[in-house]
C-alpha cells in the first residue's frame, strides 16, 4: 500500500552508509524506529572515532608534540563545525559536555545555584519537559528556594503559550522549554518564548535534544540564551553533548567541574579559572566523541537540514494517514504534519505499550515503550505509559507500512 | 529463535484479559503497592492473613499483559498458603523465569505458573512477571511499597 513516492532523501543510499541497518533481527530486516532515544551511526562517524585512536590519540590543549597538535586541531575543529551548524557567533559560545542532561545541569548549577538566583526567584518550565529539564530545577528549588511554575498544554499537545501571560512576572529569572517534545513531537515557538523571557530580564534555556538533529536551528535567530543538545541523537557518538550559551551569559556562569584544563592558576588554597568555553571543560574531554560529532555534523550538512526536515514532514503525513487505520489506536500530539517532528506516541485498546513493543520486536520493528523520561507529561495525558515510534533520515515510507502491519498483528494477538 | 507464542501463551492471554481476583479488598490486613518505574506497571496488592495463612488475596492496577497475568495466576496459587510457602513458590517461579534463554525448565510444583516458562527467553520482561510476587512478599512483610528497582 506504499505510495510510489519519490522521497526527498535517497533513503536506500543513506541506509548503505549505516552498517547496523544491514542487520536482521529475529530473521526480519531491521526497522529502527527509536531515533528519539538514540540515532544510528554512519560509517564515517564510526571510522573517525577509530581513526583518532589509531593515528593521533593524544590529550588536547597541552601536548607539544605532533600527535597533540593533531588531536587539538581536530577537537577544536569539531567545535567550529558545531558552532557553524547552529549559527553561533563564535566557537567560544560552544561548550562540549557529556550530554543534554549535563548541559542543563551546568546551567542550573552554574548560572542558577552557584550564581545569581535568590529565594523567591521564579523558574518557568512546561508540563511536557523531559526529566533532564525538570530535575535540575528541582535542585535549584530545594537549595535556593526558587519558585517553579509550569506552562500547560492542550489535549492535542500544543503548548499553551498564553499561560505565559500569567506565569512570567518581574520575578521570573529563567524560562525553560523544549524546542521539540520527545513524546508528542510538538514543536514549540522558542523564538517567541525567548522574547517573552527577555521582556522581564529573564534568560531562556532551550532543550534542543530532539530539534537540532531534525531541523535547521539558528541560535542567533532564536535569540535563546542557552541551547542544550546531544551528539548521539544526531548520528554522533554517545557521551558527547553541547551547551551553547551567549558569551555574556556564559561569562556569568560558574563551572560545574573543577580540575585540570579549566584553570588559569592553581595555588594551595585557591585557583582562578580560564576563559569560556574552556572554563566548563574540566578534565580530559571525550575527544573521540567530539571528533565523531564533528563528522556527524558534516554528514547532516551534506544531506541539508532543510531536506532532512522536509523528508520528515513527508513521513509524518504518511504516518498520520496510516496509523489511524489500526483500530483502537490513540495517537498523541499535533495532527498537522508540519507542526510536529517525526515522533509518534500512542496507546492501543488491545495491548499495553510493553506488549506492543515485545510483539513488534519479534518482527524486527524497534519502538520504545514506557514513560520516556516524562512522567509529568504521562500524568497530564492520563496514561501510565505510551508506545513511541520515531523517524530519522534512514527511514522511508516502507518503514511506516511495516510499523502499521506489525501493530495490526499485535491487535490480533490480543483480540 | 524466540517465538512469541512462548511468551503469550493461551493461559497468559486469558488471565491478562480476564484477571482473577481483580478487586479491592476493604478488609485486607496487608497492603502493598508495587511499581516498575521503567515501564509504568503499577499494582496494589491486598492480602487477608489469618493464623499465618492467606485467607484472601486480590489486586488492582494497570500494567502489561505479563504483569497482569502473573498477578492473576499468583493470587490463585497462593490462596491458603503460609508466607513461607508463598516465598518457596516464588523462589521456584523466579528460578524458572530467570533461567536465561535456552535453559528454561519447570518444576512440577509450579502447576499453572509453568505457563511463564517462556519469559526466560525474553529477559527484559522478567521484571513484569516478578513484580506481583515482590509486591506480595512485601505486603506480607508489612512493607507498604516496593519497586523493581530495589
Amino acid at each position: 500500500m506504499a505510495r510510489a513516492a519519490k522521497m526527498l532523501l535517497n533513503v536506500s543510499a543513506i541506509r548503505q552508509d549505516f552498517p547496523i541497518l544491514q542487520r536482521e533481527i529475529h530473521g526480519a530486516p531491521i526497522t529502527y524506529l527509536d531515533s528519539a532515544a538514540t540515532s544510528q551511526k554512519p560509517k564515517a562517524v564510526i571510522d573517525a572515532t577509530a581513526d583518532y585512536y589509531t593515528r593521533y590519540n593524544a590529550n588536547v590543549h597541552r601536548a607539544i608534540y605532533e600527535l597533540g597538535e593533531e588531536a587539538t586541531r581536530e577537537y577544536e575543529g569539531a567545535r567550529e563545525k558545531v558552532a557553524d551548524f547552529i549559527h553561533a557567533r563564535s566557537p567560544n559560545e560552544v561548550v562540549f559536555t557529556k550530554s543534554t542532561t549535563e548541559s542543563i545541569n551546568l546551567v542550573a548549577y552554574g548560572w542558577g545555584l552557584k550564581g545569581r538566583l535568590r529565594a523567591g526567584d521564579e523558574i518557568v518550565g512546561t508540563v511536557m519537559e523531559h526529566h533532564s529539564n525538570h530535575v535540575p530545577w528541582h535542585f535549584v528549588k530545594d537549595h535556593k528556594g526558587a519558585v517553579l511554575k509550569y506552562a500547560g498544554m492542550d489535549d492535542d499537545g500544543r503548548l499553551r503559550v498564553e499561560d505565559y501571560d500569567e506565569l512570567i512576572t518581574k520575578r521570573t529569572k529563567v524560562v525553560t522549554v523544549t524546542q521539540c517534545s520527545n513524546v508528542l513531537g510538538t514543536i514549540n515557538p522558542v523564538k517567541e518564548i525567548a522574547k517573552r523571557a527577555h521582556e522581564v530580564g529573564a534568560i531562556c534555556v532551550v532543550d534542543g535534544a530532539q530539534s537540532v538533529p531534525h531541523m535547521s536551528v539558528d541560535v542567533q535567530d532564536l535569540d535563546c540564551d542557552f541551547l542544550a543538545f546531544s551528539g548521539h541523537k544526531m548520528l554522533g557518538p554517545t557521551g558527547i553533548g553541547i551547551l551553547y550559551g551567549k558569551s555574556q551569559v556564559l561569562e556569568a556562569t560558574e563551572p560545574l567541574l573543577g580540575g585540570g584544563e579549566m584553570i588559569r592558576e592553581v595555588h594551595l588554597g585557591k585557583s582562578s579559572w580560564t576563559d569560556v568555553p574552556f572554563r566548563f571543560e574540566g578534565g580530559t574531554p571525550n575527544i573521540a566523541g567530539a571528533i565523531g560529532l564533528g563528522v556527524a555534523v558534516d554528514y547532516l550538512k551534506h544531506l541539508g537540514m532543510d531536506a532532512v526536515r522536509r523528508h520528515e514532514i513527508e513521513l509524518n503525513e504518511y504516518a498520520l494517514e496510516r496509523l489511524p487505520e489500526v483500530k483502537g489506536l490513540k495517537l498523541f500530539g499535533p495532527a498537522d504534519a508540519k507542526a510536529r517532528s517525526g515522533v509518534f506516541s500512542f496507546v492501543m485498546d488491545a495491548a499495553h505499550p510493553h506488549d506492543i513493543a515485545s510483539i513488534l520486536d519479534t518482527e524486527g520493528v524497534c519502538i520504545r515503550s514506557g514513560h520516556h523520561c516524562a512522567q509529568p507529561l504521562m500524568e497530564r495525558l492520563d496514561v501510565p505509559a505510551t508506545a513511541r515510534a520515531s523517524f530519522y533520515v534512514y527511514n522511508d515510507l516502507k518503514d511506516v507500512d511495516r510499523l502499521v502491519a506489525a501493530l495490526q498483528r499485535a491487535r490480533e494477538v490480543f483480540a | 529463535m524466540r517465538d512469541l507464542r512462548e511468551l503469550y501463551q493461551e493461559t497468559i492471554l486469558d488471565h491478562s484479559k480476564k484477571p482473577r481476583n481483580f478487586r479491592e479488598m476493604p478488609n485486607a490486613n496487608r497492603i502493598s503497592v508495587g511499581n516498575n518505574p521503567l515501564c509504568g506497571d503499577r499494582l496494589t496488592l491486598y492480602v487477608l492473613l489469618d493464623a499465618d495463612r492467606v485467607m484472601d488475596v486480590s489486586f488492582i492496577g494497570q500494567g502489561c499483559a505479563i504483569s497482569k497475568a502473573s498477578a492473576s495466576m499468583m493470587t490463585d496459587a497462593v490462596r491458603g498458603k503460609t508466607p513461607a510457602e508463598a516465598q518457596a513458590l516464588f523462589d521456584r517461579f523466579h528460578a524458572m523465569v530467570t533461567a536465561g534463554p535456552g535453559k528454561g525448565s519447570t518444576s512440577s510444583e509450579l502447576g499453572k505458573l509453568a505457563a511463564f516458562r517462556g519469559v526466560s527467553e525474553f529477559p527484559i520482561r522478567v521484571k513484569c512477571a516478578t513484580l506481583p510476587w515482590h509486591t506480595l512478599l512485601a505486603a506480607m512483610r508489612g512493607e507498604p511499597t516496593t519497586t523493581t528497582e530495589a
